[in-house]
This record gives structure tokens, C-alpha cells and sequence, in this order.
């Protein structure tokens, strides 16, 4: 093929992919480094899905509460991760972040206040202390903004001193990288497509920052965008990383299933604690049926009871709609599964013949108004269909805790953000998230800015790799006899959705694998109508392989852990079990298929093991690692 | 999903018209579909069903879907709104709903236009500039005085101001000189930041951001979908501080005397609209002529003379770099000549700013 000749090349010495909180961090760092750096933006700049969060940014500076320190986030994490975090990256994130927020500030960013002037913070679940530097509902938009305008002022420094404003840092906005190319093991480049035209691009790089976030798009109901196709973690897997953790995802039991205008969105659990209830098909008020044993004592047994708590929960005991999110999340799945759910698989969650029209306006005001603009859902007059919602992956790319470097057979490869795993665990906390793509960021960037520095030669990108990353790109528009990406993207939501949702059970599993494998055959016929000039179409046919091999990991692994714990849940194995918090599963690829492997988890230091009380560690540990806690703790006194 | 229906519709999906425009920078056209339309849904969801079905290439951009992130923007039914925001219940049931591109921006294909005029002109505004002797940890700063800043920081960057603004929509030639309100708010949110080292924002909005070609009829504030007072908060506050320094014989001695841009108070609009610190309340009308929010100005005036009421210095217009007003007749947007007195004076004028004293009440 001679198509070579008709891509465009750069040279930068780091190549950011994702332009969310965590690649904007990136580049910032490999820049300030004084390295020529390139950020890859799948949608334009300053669009990512960062812009979603709301909740704001957890970082232990105590201004709210002086007795808060990084201890505290860092016990507050792990315990939010079920332990099974890796404990060196919790403890630079707890004991880093207030820096980086305090750094956000220099760029001119303008979080909300407290009465000294200092950078109000908000109480959220999980957290012990007001933790969550904040601006509003829109902290992620603030994030990103901030970092969007320090990389403009980064620019300006560059155009007064060389005359152009991207002589050392330059993003490219909707474009998509395809393929990492290698040399030996080394990154060498990164191969891609301009949306605009559907040209071709090449960068040669020795350096790559992955940062492309999440997994979301592989399931039904998500409140993932479009971009959140796993791109950074087939990348990296198709260049000899590994994944970690990948069962591990976080769904919220109540997001909205219809209208479509508004599937995915979040409803508030307060919804819940206001007096809302959860309904099937039938009309019946189901929760009571899913009470479990541990709990019977203090979840009410009559719908007279639980309404009595409203008012007086002091002498009656709470109802069954508040019990911890996986059980709502399983008596949801449950009733739909019985054919119980509404059309459009859900169940009704009612407020409306609760509370009276104003009260509901009153204490929840702005699900009340995201739902009248959004979707013209009066919440005050109709129950709302829900169900569960794909929210994060806390599994990725197993990284280096200091660096960021990917592990596996591969250098020169960093990853930050969603798209790396470990830092959260089975199970994020709100909140860390956007103190987690300013730490690793940060890391990233400035560790794959040193990389370079060692390196005696760059790396050559092979042209045969370029070739082929040509051929495979193309191959869905030169196809007219596959099947529609639409079509095969509805499918593959449907087994995600349905096999490898909320809560998992072997059979299930198993099924789903089969139905991938078939799946793949489908995905490598597809193909795609139209020209190369944004075409929506051939950009979703690319996509889907790194969705399918995305997913296979998360079915693989989910089919291995037999146990329940934080964002993976198995019905046919309820409980945690210590034997297995001891166990990453790691995903890697050979030739097409993905391998699973176990890995024991890094023992946690013990300055840091004796930050926490045997007794709770004893909810975790083994009786052999408490053992060892024991002997630890009477050396020390 | 797509073939399912909500209980609460009962009857099924209805098919709607929708009249679409598709092509490229060599040309296009309008082109019709009939597509099934489900209630609860807005116009993206009817665009992403159309490229599920008949439409697989139809170029469209869009991410959150929730109205948080302003890619969505293009015009439906010639009004530029954000697709994910525009219910389908607001048409009527045999509508033709009409979406075209953006008309400001140069097509690529179907709906996507080509921002970067956006991207080169934020490149163009100055960052943020961090005091020299605040370290990081170290920022302290009021509530009350980041609000007025956070207002702007709101923008999700729609650019759907940008399009509806009639400088630039259908006005190629103004581009190069003219910024747009997204970044005369982004130069008032920098003006307006308690912490922001520079002094000459309002300046520099006015020489090189084309803060003068702006006529204020508010088009920029009626789009917005985050709903920031554009016009009123951020350009008319610019404007009466561009106008006090550039042609105040006092204020430009002054600010000879003293730093540049750090103006004493000395004209009617200062005493309100000197800087952040000094302004009370950022909701009420802020125009030199128009009603007056102030109670004490209120009182002053029902009780007779406001002596110490400040005469407004004659002001020139604001004119463009050769001279000109940035306006003719040809490419005015109305017929008749505009308003002497400005389109942002209302009559009757506030009584504060009238020094005449009643004969009757001059006596005591």
C-alpha cells in the first residue's frame, strides 16, 4: 500500500492522548518540563467528560476542619476501596492533592469560599471530615476550564518568546489515535485520524500519556459520553500493558431509564431519604421482599412502620428503599428480571404520590429542574423509571504508583486518570476522582518528560506498523457487506447491560463470554457507509474493537473473583472474602485474546498498616496477615 | 430502546418530520426525513436515531447530553439553541422541525461547523495573572467577591453568543477585529477577579478585543443556556468603565499620576461601578441611564436635590480603529437611525441623575 505517503507527521517528545482533568495535568507537567508535547483530543478542547462532575475535589487541607489531615483521606480511601487499593497510590494521592488544588488557584481557578477566605469544603459519603474543595454543582467544569486556560497562557509564554503559540505545546483537537506503534518495546509513535477530514496522522513520539478516562459507552444505561469507549485501555493492552482490576465498576442503583433525553442521569439518593419509593410494574412497593438476614433488625417489616421513620426515626426502624446501594441495585435487577420492570427496563421510583407538589420543589430543587428542562418530567406529578447506571471504571491500566509508567512488556507508556487502575480499588469515593487526575497527572506527565531524558536513541516508528494501523482503519468503509456499528454497539450493550451488569452470576458470565466471542466475528465484518470526511459512522465501527476487548476483560475477570466486594457483585458469592483481597487479576493480550492472571497485591507499609484499628482490619484481613499486624503492633508499643 | 415506547405515552411512536441540512463547504441542502419520534425526547435523541437508521454518516457533534458541556450547538428552527435541551414537546405535533448548522461558523459537513475562530480569539485574551507575592495555599478571597467572577466561569462554551451575535453572524469582515461576548465576559470575569495581577482588562477589551462594536441588543444574553447575564453584568459594566477612562480629561490625568487602569472615582458610574470591591450588588440594572437600583439615590431623589450627585462627563462614541463607528447604514440592523441616546436608555431616566430642583421645596 502506498497510502503512507499521505500522512501527516509530527515530532513531539510527549504525546498526551485525552484531554480531560488528568491529560491537561499531563501536559502542563511535560511541558513546564520543557518538553515539545502534543495533546490528543477526541472531542474539541475543553469538552471532556471531566465537565460532569459535580461533587468537587477531595483534598485532606483541613479548612473546614482543621483536624483533617492526609491520614485521614488516606484511611478513607482505602476503606472506601475495600482495601484492595494500591496503598502507595492512595498515600501519594491523600498526601498530594491539597497541593494540587492549591496549584489550581495560581492558574485562576475560583472555588467556593469559607468565611476566612479560604477554599470552602463540602461533607460527602465516605469521607469523615468537609473534604471536597467545591464550586457549585459544576466542579468539573471549573477543573477543566482552569487547566484548559493555563495551557492558553502556557502558549502565550511561547508565542512571545518563539513567535508562535504552539511551538512547544499544541493540541489537536477531534482526533482519534487508533494504534500505539512500537519499536522492540519501546513507544515509538502513535497513529491516528482527523475527524474533520479523515485524514491520517502519525505521531513519532518516544513518549505516550494515556489519559482517555473510561469504559462507559459498553453499557445500556450510562452517564458516560460518546468518548468513553476504553480507547486508552485496548491501546495499551494492544501494546503489551496490562489492565488491573478490571471487574471492578461503579454503577448508582437509580439512574434515570426513560425518557431517553435523560437515561443515565444520576437521581439523587436523597430522593430516597425523602420518602420516595420504589415500585415494579404491578404497583407493589417490592424492597420489603429484599431485606437480607444481617440487616432484618433495622429495616422496617410494614410499609406503616417505614412510613413512621419519616417523622420519628428514633422509635421505628428505617425503610427497606435506604438499605445500601448494591442491595437496592439487586432488588432492582431482580424485579426486572422477573419481568416486573417497566418497558423500559426499570422500576418506578415514586415521590410525587409521597410528598405534596411544593415540598418536592422544596427540598429537592434541582432534580426537580433538571428534569422539567431536560426532559419535561414533572417529578412532582409522575414517578420516574429507573435503574442501574454505569458511572466509572475503577479497573485500568496497572501503572507504576510513583511514575505512572504502564507495567507489562512495554516503556515509554504512562497512563493517568480513569484509564489507569489501583488508586481506587474495588470502589471509588466520591470526590477522588478529580484529586486523582491532578496527582497522577501531574506524575505522569513529569515522569514520561524524564523518560525521554534517558533515552540514548528515539525510537523509529517500523513502516509496515504504519501500513497495517492504515488498512485496519480503513477497513469498514471498504466493507458493504457487514453488519450496521450501530446495530453491533446495541448488541454489545445488551450483553454488557444485561450478563455483566450490576450483579453478576456465573452462568450469566459464562454466557456473556460466549456471546463476545460471536461478537468479534461480527465486530471484524463491520462495516461503515459513507466518506472519510466526519463520519460518525466509520468513527463508531473503530471504536468498537477497543469496546469488545474492553469488555472481555471486565467479563473474564468478573467470572474469576468469587466474591462480592465494592463495584463487583456476585449473587452466587455474597460476601468478601480476605483470600481474595490479596488478589489483582490482571489482564493481558496475546496474539487476539485476552489472558487473566493472578498477582498478589503489594503489602501495604507498615507505618501505614498501623494507621487503622485491628478491629476493622479484621474485617478484611487475613487471620495470617492480622497475625503479623499483632507481632507489628507489640513491637511498636 | 428505540422501538420501545413509555407507558405513560400509551399510542405508538408517532413519525415527525425533520428537514436537515447536509453537506459540506462545496454546498448542500435542506433534506427531509421522517423519523419516529417518542415522547420525553429531545432533538439530539432524534438525530442520533436517525444516524442508527437511515442516516448512519449524518455528522453531528455532541458528548454529555445533559447540557454541561455546549458541544450540541446548532440551529433549530433558525433559533441557535444546544440540541440535547431542545424537547421535542415544544414542537407542535405536525411541525416541521428544521436544523441547519451554525451560520457563523464556516461549515464542514452537516452539522459541524468549524469553531477554531473561537480557539484563536481565547488564545488571544490574557491569562490570568497570579500576584507575584501570593504563594499557592495562600489565596484568600470573600465569597461575595468570586461570585461576580463565578457568574462567568459558568460559560460551558457553546459559542451559541458567539453565532446569534450580529457583528460577526454574516459579517466576515468584522472577525478579525472582534472577539465576541464569550470573551468580553472572560475578560470581565478576569477584570472582576479579586486576585488578578493586570490592570488594563478593560483596556484591552476595548483596543483589541472590539469591545466597542458591541450595540448591546442583548442577543448574546438570550441564548445563553446557562443563563449569564451577559450583556448586563459583564459587557455594559466593561463598557461604562472603557468610556470613563478613555475620555476623562480627569481620569486620564490621573491615571498619569498614578498606576495605569488604577482609576480614582471621580465620574457617576464609578461611584457604582469602580471596582469589584466597591460595587454592591451586581443584579441590578447596570447602565449609565437606565433605572436605578440604588435605594439611597431613590431616597435622595424623593427628598429633593441629590447635591452630591456627579455630572457625567460627555462621552464619545467608541469608534473603531479608523475612526469610524462600527456601524453603516448598509449593514445596520434596522431601518431608522439609532437612538441618540443609546439603545440601552430607557425613559423616563432615574431621578438621581436629574439635578432640577423643585421652586417649592426651595424655599424651606
Amino acid at each position: 500500500m502506498t497510502t503512507t505517503t499521505r500522512i501527516e507527521r509530527h515530532h513531539y517528545d510527549v504525546v498526551v492522548i485525552g484531554a480531560g482533568g488528568a491529560g491537561l495535568r499531563a501536559a502542563i507537567e511535560a511541558r513546564l518540563a520543557g518538553k515539545k508535547t502534543a495533546i490528543i483530543s477526541k472531542s474539541l478542547f475543553g469538552k471532556a467528560h471531566t465537565v460532569m462532575a459535580e461533587g468537587g475535589a477531595a483534598a485532606a487541607m483541613g479548612n473546614v476542619n482543621p483536624r483533617d489531615s492526609w491520614q485521614v483521606h488516606f484511611r478513607d480511601t482505602m476503606r472506601g476501596g475495600k482495601f484492595l487499593n494500591n496503598f502507595r497510590m492512595a498515600e501519594l494521592h491523600a498526601k498530594e492533592s491539597p497541593q494540587r488544588i492549591w496549584e489550581l488557584e495560581t492558574y485562576g481557578a475560583l472555588f467556593d469560599r469559607t468565611k476566612d477566605g479560604k477554599i470552602s469544603q463540602r461533607n460527602f459519603g465516605g469521607h469523615e471530615y468537609p473534604r471536597l474543595a467545591h464550586v457549585g454543582d459544576r466542579t468539573g467544569l471549573e477543573l477543566i476550564r482552569t487547566l484548559q486556560q493555563k495551557i492558553v497562557s502556557l502558549q502565550q509564554e511561547d508565542k512571545a518568546e518563539f513567535g508562535d503559540y504552539e511551538a512547544r505545546i499544541k493540541v489537536f483537537s477531534e482526533t482519534t489515535i487508533t494504534e500505539l506503534l512500537l519499536d522492540g518495546d519501546r513507544v515509538a509513535g502513535a497513529f491516528g485520524y482527523y475527524r474533520e477530514s479523515g485524514e491520517f496522522v502519525l505521531f513519532e513520539t518516544p513518549a505516550v500519556v494515556l489519559a482517555t478516562g473510561g469504559v462507559g459507552r459498553s453499557y445500556k444505561v450510562t452517564s458516560n459520553s460518546w468518548e468513553y469507549t476504553g480507547d486508552g485501555h485496548a491501546l495499551a493492552l494492544r501494546a503489551g500493558a496490562t489492565l488491573i482490576n478490571m471487574e471492578f465498576l461503579q454503577f448508582h442503583p437509580t439512574g434515570m431509564v426513560w425518557p431517553p433525553s435523560v437515561k443515565g442521569i444520576l437521581v439523587t439518593e436523597s430522593v430516597r431519604g425523602d420518602g420516595g419509593v420504589l415500585k415494579n410494574s404491578d404497583g407493589k412497593r417490592f424492597m420489603f421482599d429484599y431485606v437480607p438476614d444481617v440487616f432484618r433488625k433495622q429495616y422496617a417489616e410494614t410499609e406503616e412502620e417505614a412510613d413512621r421513620w419519616y417523622t420519628d426515626p428514633d422509635n421505628n426502624r428505617r425503610p427497606p428503599e435506604l438499605l445500601p446501594r448494591d442491595e437496592v441495585a439487586r432488588a432492582i435487577n431482580s424485579e426486572v428480571k422477573a419481568g416486573r420492570g417497566t418497558p423500559a427496563g426499570g422500576v418506578y421510583l415514586d415521590i410525587a404520590s409521597r410528598l405534596p407538589a411544593e415540598e418536592i420543589r422544596r427540598r429537592l430543587p434541582s432534580m426537580y429542574h433538571q428534569f422539567k428542562e431536560l426532559a419535561d418530567v414533572d417529578i412532582t406529578k409522575e414517578p420516574m423509571e429507573v435503574g442501574p447506571t454505569c458511572h466509572y471504571v475503577m479497573g485500568g491500566v496497572e501503572v507504576d504508583p510513583d511514575s505512572g509508567a504502564a507495567a507489562g512488556h512495554v516503556r515509554g507508556l504512562f497512563a493517568a486518570g480513569e484509564v489507569s487502575g489501583g488508586m481506587h480499588g474495588s470502589n471509588r469515593l466520591g470526590g477522588n476522582s478529580l484529586s486523582d487526575l491532578l496527582v497522577f497527572g501531574k506524575r505522569a506527565g513529569g515522569h514520561a518528560a524524564s523518560y525521554t531524558d534517558t533515552l540514548a536513541s528515539r525510537p523509529k516508528v517500523a513502516v509496515p506498523a504504519v501500513e497495517a494501523a492504515v488498512e485496519t482503519a480503513l477497513a469498514p468503509l471498504q466493507r458493504d457487506t457487514g453488519e450496521s456499528p450501530y446495530t453491533l454497539q446495541q448488541d454489545l450493550q445488551a450483553v454488557m447491560g444485561d450478563l455483566v451488569g450490576i450483579i453478576r452470576r456465573e452462568g450469566e458470565l459464562a454466557d456473556a463470554l460466549v456471546r463476545l466471542a460471536e461478537l468479534r466475528e461480527r465486530v471484524a465484518k463491520v462495516s461503515a457507509s459513507g466518506g472519510r470526511r466526519y463520519n460518525p459512522g466509520w468513527h463508531l465501527a473503530l471504536d468498537l474493537r477497543n469496546m469488545l476487548v474492553v469488555s472481555e476483560c471486565t467479563a473474564k475477570a468478573a467470572l474469576e473473583r468469587r466474591e462480592s466486594r465494592g463495584g463487583h457483585t456476585r449473587e452466587d458469592h455474597p460476601t468478601m472474602d480476605p483470600q481474595w483481597r490479596r488478589v489483582n487479576l490482571v489482564c493481558s493480550l496475546e496474539g487476539d485474546t485476552v489472558q487473566l492472571t493472578r498477582k498478589p497485591l503489594p503489602k501495604m507499609r507498615s507505618e501505614l498498616i498501623t494507621l487503622f484499628d485491628r478491629a476493622e482490619l479484621a474485617k478484611y484481613l487475613t487471620d495470617e496477615e492480622l497475625a503479623e499486624f499483632d507481632a507489628l503492633a507489640e513491637k511498636e508499643s | 430502546m428505540a422501538e420501545r415506547n413509555s407507558p405513560a405515552a400509551g399510542d405508538a411512536a408517532a413519525k415527525r418530520q425533520f428537514r436537515i441540512w447536509r453537506g459540506d463547504d462545496t454546498g448542500g441542502d435542506l433534506q427531509d426525513y421522517m423519523v419516529e419520534v417518542n415522547e420525553g425526547e429531545v432533538v439530539l435523541d432524534v438525530i442520533h436515531r436517525l444516524q442508527a437508521t437511515d442516516a448512519p454518516d449524518l455528522a453531528c457533534r455532541w458528548n454529555c447530553k445533559a447540557g454541561k458541556c455546549g458541544s450540541c450547538s446548532m440551529e433549530i428552527n433558525g433559533k441557535p439553541r444546544l440540541a440535547c435541551m431542545t424537547r421535542m414537546s415544544t414542537f407542535e405535533e405536525d411541525e416541521t422541525v428544521t436544523v441547519t448548522p451554525l451560520r457563523t461558523f464556516p461549515v464542514i459537513r452537516d452539522l459541524v461547523t468549524d469553531v477554531s475562530f473561537n480557539y484563536e480569539k481565547a488564545r488571544e485574551t490574557p491569562a490570568f495573572a497570579p500576584p507575584a507575592d501570593v504563594a499557592p495555599g495562600d489565596y484568600r478571597m470573600q465569597q461575595v467577591d468570586v461570585e461576580r467572577s463565578q457568574e462567568f466561569r459558568k460559560c460551558i462554551e457553546c459559542f451559541l453568543c458567539q453565532n446569534v451575535c450580529h457583528v460577526i453572524r454574516d459579517h466576515e469582515e468584522n472577525k478579525p477585529a472582534f472577539s465576541g461576548p464569550r470573551f468580553f465576559i472572560r475578560a470581565a470575569e478576569l477584570d472582576m477577579h479579586p486576585l488578578d495581577a493586570r490592570t488594563d482588562r478593560k483596556q484591552y477589551a476595548q483596543s483589541e478585543m472590539g469591545l466597542g462594536y458591541c450595540n448591546i441588543t442583548k442577543c448574546c444574553t438570550e441564548v445563553c443556556p446557562e443563563h449569564i447575564k451577559i450583556t448586563d453584568n459583564g459587557i455594559i459594566p466593561m463598557k461604562e468603565r472603557v468610556v470613563d477612562r478613555r475620555y476623562d480629561p480627569l481620569v486620564w490625568l490621573g491615571s498619569k499620576i498614578f498606576r495605569r487602569g488604577e482609576t480614582p472615582q471621580s465620574s457617576v458610574t464609578s461611584a457604582r461601578a469602580a471596582g469589584p470591591a466597591a460595587r454592591p450588588n451586581l443584579d441590578g440594572v447596570h447602565s449609565h441611564a437606565g433605572g436605578s437600583h440604588d435605594p439611597q439615590a431613590e431616597a435622595q431623589a424623593q427628598s429633593g436635590v441629590n447635591w452630591h450627585r456627579e455630572v457625567p462627563h460627555p462621552t464619545a462614541p467608541a469608534v473603531d480603529e479608523r475612526g469610524k463607528l462600527p456601524l453603516t447604514e448598509l449593514t445596520f440592523d434596522r431601518a431608522a437611525a439609532p437612538s441618540p441616546f443609546g439603545d440601552d436608555v430607557t425613559f423616563p431616566l432615574p431621578p438621581e441623575h436629574l439635578n432640577f430642583a423643585h421652586p417649592e421645596q426651595d424655599k424651606h
